[in-house]
């Protein structure tokens, strides 16, 4: 029996913000304070989200509440380049990157903001509300529904920065622009990140969101990204999470699309001790499409929960996702796949499968679809399959005498493909699927100093060269 | 002598499927082994390249002197044995390049040998894949994923002529193959048959011997061999069907 936990988080968060209130909103637009207040109200009022919610049912923070906090850090001064603090693992893909330490946007000569010739606009929060306080203020907390959860509160009261980027109408943006976050501190950092993305009308945007720990210090991250995607718009989103195993993050992504719009969510989860994935896309406008895909690799008694939202509100819009996760040791995980279908959404095309292995007895995963359609001209698919790797399989490959273990990683390796190949930025994808490989390996940085197994790290393994495409 | 079975006894879930099945196979000697449906060709095939689930209850599989009974299928393939499988299976995901290559270099692996170089592994490859007149879009594909039977066919015997085993089991690689395919395979087979390899050629079909000219052919009847002789009995099955070695043999 998990022993009963106190929820203390809750009540420090309150009191932090009182505590802190004129420092926490000093330079806040109006509107921006108004939202604020909202959210204390709101967190006042209503508990952290806890697993007697439905929807957390599978997912228990409660070890978390319970445990002491540094809310408040200061942003360290840049004295040292990203490349001296984190190596990225990311390699031969070529990006603007832009990174976060400790919850605070981290750049040289303190440059908060910048604008590039095209008009791209990419910096901190913070600084994008005193430099373009119309465009925030249109967007700012419009993507986020009513109703949401007091972790979603607690980030709009203590968010202090994050990343803002705008892509002013019809600019393809040619390079991917890459976020890096990172937590360096040795205490328990409980970091609040608010982002805003912004894709004018006919504008084209890649944008990379890398979660990475760069010590084993424990910490908490509370993200909420919100992502409006304007007429015609094409985003292709990727999120690469590789945090050790002692830190927990709830990652909520908000997308509102509108007509013909296109985006593509690639959420690959490496590493982590509790990662939960909120990603809710809103079709508002006809012909749009959404691709969303994720791959989990969880071991030891690490816990991933993928909860995503479709909204299809409007007619003649599609949607497509597929997850894909492999579960070892005591991991658990849970999908949760919700596809709403309105009344007037005809011709509704709205495709979900959930793929699971599991490598051990003791691995467990709950996957649910839900689907709500009020629509009658709808497609709807849905499946779900919880297995063991396919002996048939594994005893061709051992006939041609590739050994238990690598012929195990070559299958995992395979099971992982069907979702990386929707990255269609070759480099990108050639590079998240090495990680993959690192990551099956037991190489992979953070957890290459770990005692317990993830794989065997030295056996070799030729598949470094993709000969498939000579 | 290459293979040397044994009084070999194997079951499958405790059901007894081969019951005291004897065979020797020199190097450079082919043996076709025939037989009605069910009899256990298939399982002998998985009992020699080590199957799990295929228990060996008593009686012995000795392979180059060395008894295989208790060796991972890995090993086994490594130490030369090759199967081409009756129904290759689809590994969606893993491309035929990749898949092959680990399998070639886990193999020199075995010996003590480097991996091989990327030149000489894709030479090889032009090679043996214009040997079984294999299409190179289908090595850019997964292992054998929406491949025809036919094409699944000569995907075994070119991973064969690529791994070059010394003892390569045949599971009815002649079905479903038209008739220059099975040309094809037969001349893939040919080229690897010498003085150092042995065969053994599973088929319902008299005219896959046509191709591959057998030393020994054998029948096969409920778990064990129950007629051996030369190609001339491959004539004889074809023509008079197996009533009457079974009518033989239930007395
Ligand atoms: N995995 C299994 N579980 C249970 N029974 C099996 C299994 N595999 C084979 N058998 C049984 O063993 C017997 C021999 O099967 P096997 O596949 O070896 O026959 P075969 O001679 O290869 O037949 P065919 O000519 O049709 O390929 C059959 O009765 C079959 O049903
Ligand atoms: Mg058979």
């Amino acid at each position: 029996m998990p022993k009963k936990t106190e929820n203390i988080l809750q009540e420090n968060l309150l009191e932090y913000y009182r505590d802190n209130k004129s420092v926490l909103s000093s330079g806040l637009l109006d509107s921006v304070k108004n939202i604020k207040e909202k959210a204390f109200s709101f967190l006042t009022n209503s508990k952290l989200p806890g697993n007697k919610d439905e929807k957390w049912r599978n997912t228990d923070l409660g070890s978390i509440y319970s445990q002491k906090f540094t809310l408040g850090c200061q942003a360290e001064k840049y004295d040292k380049s990203i490349d001296e603090i984190f190596v990225c693992e990311v390699h031969g893909f070529e990006s603007l990157k832009f990174s976060m330490l400790n919850g605070w946007f981290y750049s040289p000569g303190n440059k908060k903001i910048k604008i590039f010739e095209n008009g791209l606009v990419v910096g901190s929060m913070m600084e994008a509300q005193k430099q373009f306080p119309e465009i925030f203020e249109k967007y700012f907390n419009s993507v986020i529904e009513e109703n949401q959860h007091g972790l979603i509160a607690a980030n709009t009261l203590l968010a202090n920065d994050g990343l803002f980027v705008y892509v002013p109408d019809n600019l393809i943006v040619d390079d991917s622009i890459q976020l890096i976050k990172m937590l360096n501190r040795e205490e328990n950092l409980f970091v609040n990140s608010r982002n805003l993305i912004i894709l004018g009308k006919n504008s084209k945007l890649s944008f990379l969101h890398c979660d990475d720990s760069i010590n084993h210090s424990p910490g908490f991250l509370n993200t909420v990204t919100e992502i409006v995607v304007c007429e015609n718009a094409h985003l292709h989103l990727n999120k690469l999470q590789n945090l050790n195993d002692s830190t927990s993050m709830v990652n909520s992504t908000f997308i509102n699309q509108y007509g013909s719009s296109n985006i593509t969510v690639n959420v690959i989860t490496y590493n982590g001790g509790l990662i939960r994935n909120e990603l809710n896309v809103n079709m508002l406008g006809q012909g749009s499409h959404a691709d969303l895909n994720g791959i989990y690799l969880m071991d030891k008694s690490q816990h991933i929960d993928n909860q995503v939202f479709v909204n299809h509100a409007v007619p003649n819009c599609s949607s497509s996702e597929l997850f894909k996760g492999v579960l070892d040791n005591r991991s658990s995980g849970v999908f949760n796949g919700y596809i709403f279908v309105g009344r007037d959404a005809q011709n509704t095309s709205a495709f979900q499968q959930n793929n699971n292995i599991l490598m051990s007895s003791d691995a467990k995963i709950d996957t649910q679809p839900f689907l709500e359609i009020y629509a009658d001209d709808v497609k709807c698919s849905h499946g779900a399959t919880v297995g063991q790797l396919d002996t048939e399989a594994l005893f061709y490959m051992k006939q041609r005498g590739i050994g238990d273990s690598d012929a195990r990683l070559l299958l995992m390796f395979a099971f992982t493909a069907e979702v990386t190949s929707k990255i269609n930025i070759e480099a990108l994808r050639l590079s998240i699927e090495d990680m993959i490989k690192k990551r099956l390996r037991g190489e992979l940085s953070i957890c290459d100093k770990c005692v317990l197994h993830c794989s065997v790290p030295d056996m070799p393994l030729e598949f470094d060269i993709d000969l498939s495409k000579i | 002598m290459l293979l040397n079975i044994k009084d070999l006894h194997v079951s499958i879930k405790g059901k007894e499927i081969l019951k005291g099945f004897n065979l020797g196979v020199n190097k450079g000697e082919v043996h076709a082994i025939m037989g009605p449906n069910g009899t256990g060709k298939s399982t002998l095939a998985a009992a020699i390249t080590g199957r799990e689930g295929y228990d060996i209850t008593s009686g012995g599989i000795e392979y180059k002197g060395k008894i295989i009974n208790d060796l991972e299928a890995d090993e086994r393939a490594n130490m030369g044995i090759f199967l081409s499988f009756q129904y290759p299976v689809e590994i969606p995901g893993v491309s035929m390049t990749n898949f092959i290559r680990t399998a070639v270099n886990a193999q020199r692996e075995y010996k003590g040998l480097k991996p091989m170089p990327a030149s000489e592994f894709l030479k090889k490859m032009e090679e043996k894949k214009n040997l079984v007149e294999i299409h190179s879009k289908l090595t850019k594909r997964s292992v054998n994923e929406g491949f025809s039977g036919g094409e699944k066919k000569k995907n075994e015997i070119f991973q064969m002529a690529m791994l070059e085993p010394s003892l390569a089991i045949l599971d009815e690689t002649d079905s479903g193959l038209d008739i220059d395919a099975l040309k094809v395979v037969a001349k893939g087979v040919n080229s690897l048959r010498s003085e150092e390899n042995g065969f053994v050629v599973i088929t319902h079909y008299q005219r896959l011997l046509d191709y591959i000219v057998p030393d020994f052919v054998h029948v096969m009847y409920d778990g064990r061999i129950v007629k051996s002789g030369g190609k001339g009995l491959a004539l004889e099955l074809e023509e008079k069907g197996y009533d009457w070695i079974k009518e033989q043999f239930d007395n």
